[in-house]
């Protein structure tokens, strides 16, 4: 089911964040995923799209699921891809961010595909790119990660026909979580009207009411009547010192089991950007459960990043908008 | 040594309250008189500076005009500053007396400003061995600090300005909770929180300055802040003051016109240390200024080579280069009439001197011949072709402002003119 794209949708030269995005543009992105969900139940999961276009996985971080999906999506679209391990590259010699994105320009790279672990780095890559190179943020520090957003959204659509009716709960750490900001602006551009975020204030960013959501103390009051479920991973380093005391306190008090879930609609999603931490942040049960779509997501990243991937490099030259 | 006369011109020297059209005579590096010329006075050579002001060389209690000293104390005279204090943390750290001895050799051979020094409280700024403060002071140093680090020990914070008190060496402190400022890099807000970058609580200056203003306290040490940029801080120092606390505190003209929104998406440029504030905190921080309770303004000048800014930016070096900027910045806020001409120039020129017991800021008979002439209606856009600094570090090229500096002279020789062809360093 393909809607018209209207004409004033320009399509991305890169995609940083989720904030700023238009509804439109939004749209758009989830439609041509939409278009490319069958290619991966196909016998030849390929499409020519991209073919002769070259992507680079620059990767400062570990990263399994994401990095693979974004590597998929590249080779369904018939582009060429090259992983940069940075644990065993350059960088590690001193070379500088500067320098790296020079050398893989000299390749005659057409897109970037980028995850590093401060804040801004994206945008330190998008503001320096030559004109004809495209960025992906595939994650940067606690800033952002819109294709997982973006997927999120396509499965949170897949099962719920409208946005602008639903409740959404996000609870975890908020405070470290590029995944909780991205999903925040998405689902409020989507016309959510009611986000939820619940975690213990250690975990929860100052002015977080700024970005459009509501700070709910306790999981069970939030989880009420709510339709999706968003938990978030706690990073194994958060799980000492003073953030928390200890993962048995925290999952007492802010883990997703069966018997918080029976607060949310009976037809409430239950969703986790992975990789989850079971009985941490949510029950094994909860996340086998029926009501779980945490491995759909995973589908519908490939999805997602190829509509991504196919929209900034489809673009015509001159046609693109400056987010 | 030539004499000069300054004719015609708005003389405004807030240090004797002084606000009329007079000229000016200088004579052997002084100021001979304001007014009427001495009888028998001839000057060599004579100024029209009819419509222009007339103002004491302006004094920036915190430039680092270094590594090139002689260009970026070229910049200090296009933007009307003859006095520049140096803190510490240079390099090399002015942490002995065979440091500053030559910065200031330097100084006097290539600079066109003063440079007062200010000595390291400890060694290398590493804060465990006390530097020999009297001995920086008898090199010249005017007052010692810690640098932007701070002590994070508070015995050997305590120990430092009981032996500053025993000299009575004035102490220059930035301060700020070791631990909440950690992994900082923005204000925390609603901006940090939008960016998810690591954020240091306004709180975390207020509580350094409380435990700051114990220890002067405790040790009668006289002390100047340096670089507030919370509100939380403003009521802290004023109750010191109130209770009569030998103590004065300054603000960095940016963190007067930027706050936390100006980061926009990731902007370096306004990566500084303390970083920039939110609203509320400009706004506090400029009434503390107009009610002198900030008794200076100072640019914190600090010229950068443009890979420190290529960087994402937790990893981009913190620092402005201010120094030409630094008048027509404090100037806009009179112009937007947040406080009267007379307080933007005394926070520019006597307040700062007398903060540091420097013998400048103003235009009294006898007083070093430091000065500027300013176009008050002159319209100019700072640009990356005009800056004269080597650092173009500045979120403030390509915004226009009102009032331009046109003559700079230090010790009554022009260091600095500028006319229809363009800028000029004699």
């Amino acid at each position: 089911m393909m809607r018209p794209t209207p004409p004033d949708v320009l399509p991305l030269r890169h995609l940083l964040t989720t904030d700023g995005l238009s509804r439109p543009q939004i749209l758009s992105i989830l439609d041509l995923a939409e278009s490319f969900l069958p290619v991966g139940a196909r016998a030849v999961k390929k499409v020519p799209l991209l073919r002769g276009k070259t992507v680079v996985n620059l990767f400062f971080e570990p990263s399994t699921r994401t990095r693979m999906t974004f590597e998929l999506a590249a080779k369904r679209l018939s582009a060429d891809v090259l992983n940069l391990d940075v644990a065993h590259s350059s960088t590690r010699k001193g070379e500088t961010l500067l320098d790296t994105l020079r050398n893989l320009e000299a390749m005659q790279m057409d897109m970037l595909v980028v995850r590093h672990a401060e804040s801004g780095a994206a945008d330190f890559f998008a503001r320096h790119a030559a004109p004809h190179v495209s960025v992906l943020n595939a994650g940067d520090g606690r800033h952002a990660h819109p294709t997982q957003a973006l997927l999120d959204m396509f499965t949170i659509r897949r099962h719920k026909a409208d946005f602008t009716a639903l409740t959404v709960v996000i609870v975890g750490d908020v405070a470290h979580s590029r995944v909780a900001r991205s999903q925040i602006h998405a689902l409020r551009i989507l016309g959510v009207p009611d986000i939820r975020v619940v975690a213990p204030r250690t975990l929860l960013p100052v002015d977080i009411e700024t970005l459009g959501v509501r700070v709910v103390p306790h999981l069970e009051t939030a989880l009420r009547d709510c339709d999706v479920v968003i938990t978030l991973r706690l990073q194994r380093e958060r799980m000492q010192g003073t953030f928390l005391p200890s993962e048995g306190e925290y999952f007492r008090h802010y883990g997703l089991d069966a018997a918080r879930l029976a607060l949310a609609r009976p037809d409430a999603l239950v969703m986790h950007p992975g990789p989850i931490n079971r009985n941490v942040e949510i029950a094994s049960a909860v996340a086998d459960g029926p009501q779980s779509v945490i491995l759909e997501q995973v589908t519908n990243g490939i999805a997602v990043r190829m509509a991504v991937m196919a929209q900034v490099l489809g673009r015509a030259p001159g046609q693109e908008s400056a987010a | 040594m030539n004499r000069l006369t300054l004719s015609g011109g708005r003389v405004i020297d807030p240090a004797r309250d002084l606000d009329a059209t007079l000229d000016v005579h200088l004579s052997e590096g002084r100021v001979l008189a304001v007014g009427a010329a001495p009888a028998g006075f001839c000057p060599d050579e004579r100024i029209d500076v009819q419509g222009r002001w007339v103002l004491p060389g302006l004094v920036d209690l915190c430039a680092r005009p270094l590594p090139d000293l002689a260009q970026e104390t070229r910049a200090a005279a296009a933007g009307g500053i003859t006095s520049l204090c140096v803190p510490p943390e240079v390099t090399p750290c002015i942490d002995t007396p065979a440091v500053a001895e030559r910065l200031q050799h330097q100084g006097q051979q290539d600079a066109r400003a003063r440079l007062h020094l200010v000595g390291a409280l400890t060694c290398a700024l590493a804060g465990e061995q006390l530097a020999e403060l009297a001995a920086l002071r008898a090199a010249g140093c005017v007052a010692v600090s810690q640098g932007p680090g701070g002590l994070t020990d508070s015995q050997t914070l305590r120990q430092a300005l009981a032996y500053a008190a025993s000299h009575d060496l004035l102490v220059m402190l930035s301060p700020r909770d070791p631990w909440l400022y950690r992994h900082g890099c923005a204000h925390e807000g609603a901006t940090s929180t939008r960016l998810g970058l690591p954020a240091i609580p306004g709180v975390a200056e207020a509580i350094g300055l409380a435990r700051d203003l114990a220890l002067v306290e405790l040790t009668g040490v006289r002390a100047h802040f340096c670089r507030l940029s919370s509100a939380q801080s403003l009521p802290l120092l004023a109750q010191a003051r109130a209770r009569g606390l030998p103590v004065t505190a300054d603000v960095a003209v940016h963190h007067l016109h930027l706050c936390d929104t100006d980061l926009a998406r990731f902007d370096t440029l306004c990566r500084v240390d303390p970083p920039l504030r939110g609203m509320a905190d400009r706004t506090g921080l400029r009434q503390a200024w107009a009610d002198g309770l900030l008794t200076a303004v100072c640019s914190d000048h600090h010229p950068l080579g443009p890979d420190a800014k290529r960087l994402p930016f937790p990893q981009a070096t913190p620092g402005i280069a201010g120094l030409e900027t630094l008048l027509a910045l404090a100037l806009e806020l009179v112009w937007a009439e947040h406080l009267p001409l007379s307080r933007a120039i005394a926070s520019l020129t006597c307040a700062p001197a007398q903060a540091l017991g420097l013998p400048v800021g103003t235009l009294a008979p006898g007083a070093p011949a430091d000065l500027c002439v300013v176009d008050p209606e002159a319209i100019w856009t700072p640009t990356a072709q005009t800056q004269v600094s080597r650092g173009l570090n500045t979120p403030f090229l390509d915004r226009p402002l009102r009032g331009r500096v046109t003559h700079t002279l230090l010790g009554g020789r022009v260091v600095y003119r500028l006319d229809a062809s363009g800028s000029d360093w004699p």
